[in-house]
């Protein structure tokens, strides 16, 4: 009767989730087109500097008024 | 049911719609059915994030009328439960980009290239353009409505509506019953809907906290079978399905079963 109180509280999966989908929402970019965006920015950037794929985070955030594409990648040492 | 192609539908907002196409979608997909589950609400999807299949979205169903990429690729598979796809509605732009003959299309290629046995199509809330494209390549039709005076009200226009445009195999899901309430004399009664409505339902869906628990998590409820309301909608897709389920007995008794175990628990 009670498995949602096994893990996290709902509301907090609720939150999160929304948080993500209205950031991409705002976006205007679907979510499940980050991966095609990060193969891209991957090409562009290994002309550049040694960059090591398995560790690119992509994704959209929100600060203040406006959104904010955030690309963290590792450097090959 | 006979239809292959089915509209989820109510004209009232915030009747349940999105969440009986997830769920019946869900069960049948369950019971060895392949089935697409499609939303039509350009500009307000939702039936991704009730599905919890948000982030794997690519393309959309505007994508494919476009024919900016393949309908292969705008199908999200749910990985959970297999014979279950999703086509997205475009959340970016308007209702003038979906046309209902461009649609029947997308629905007729779903069965005859992709071989889907069924179809269910999320109607957006309203009588206008986009429900008509919605009931478009429909043969039948769920209508899913509250046991309140607004909704049975607006679900009386719709079946008028989807008998106009030649959708002829349709039946009732009555939602959030709330059997106390009828008991006490303060809601109406599953026969009186039926009564107004002169149509047939296929599910009796009680009222049930876990629904927003669910959808909270994007988690089908169907999966859950200590769920009333899953339970519920499992059984209306065993009737879509063909089989004959018994609608279960919502009297008083069973409600305050629940109610008392409720209150054992300390309050669900």
């Amino acid at each position: 009767m009670f498995w949602w109180r096994r893990k996290k509280k709902s509301k907090e999966a609720a939150r999160d989730r929304l948080k993500m989908v209205l950031a991409y929402d705002r976006a205007k970019l679907p979510p499940g087109r980050v991966d095609a965006l990060k193969r891209d920015l991957l090409d562009v950037l290994k002309r550049y500097f040694p960059a090591d794929e398995h560790g690119v985070v992509v994704r959209v955030e929100e600060r203040g008024e406006a959104m904010v594409l955030i690309a963290e990648v590792p450097v090959k040492s | 049911m006979k239809a292959k192609a089915i509209v989820v539908t109510s004209g009232k907002g915030g009747v349940g719609k999105t969440t009986t196409t997830a769920n019946v979608g869900a069960a049948l997909a369950r019971l060895g059915e392949k089935v697409a589950v499609i939303d039509v609400d350009v500009g307000l999807r939702n039936l991704d994030v009730v599905m919890g299949l948000e982030s794997r979205v690519v393309f959309d169903l505007i994508d494919v009328l476009e024919g900016q990429t393949e309908l292969k690729k705008a199908l999200v598979r749910d990985k959970r439960i297999e014979g279950l796809y999703l086509l997205p509605a475009s959340q970016t732009r308007d209702k003038e980009a979906l046309d209902p003959e461009a649609f029947k299309e997308v629905v007729r290629r779903l069965f005859e290239e992709e071989g889907f046995d069924r179809v269910l199509i999320d109607s957006p809330a309203g009588i206008e353009k986009g429900f008509k494209t919605a009931a478009a390549p429909a043969e039948g039709a769920l209508v899913v409505v509250n046991p309140e005076v607004s909704s049975v009200r607006d679900a009386d226009r719709i079946i008028g509506m989807l008998e106009a445009a030649g959708v002829k195999e349709n039946y009732l899901v009555i939602n959030r019953l709330r059997p106390e309430m009828v008991k006490r004399g303060d809601m109406l009664a599953v026969e009186d809907v039926i009564e107004i409505l002169g149509l047939k339902p296929i599910g009796i869906i009680p009222e049930d906290e876990t629904v927003l628990v669910s959808t909270n998590v994007g988690e089908p409820l169907v999966l859950k079978a200590d769920s009333p309301a899953g339970r519920a909608l499992m059984d209306t897709a065993r009737r879509i399905h063909g089989e004959e389920v018994p609608f279960p007995d919502l009297t008083p008794k069973e409600a305050g079963f629940f109610a008392a175990l409720r209150r054992l628990f300390g309050g669900a």
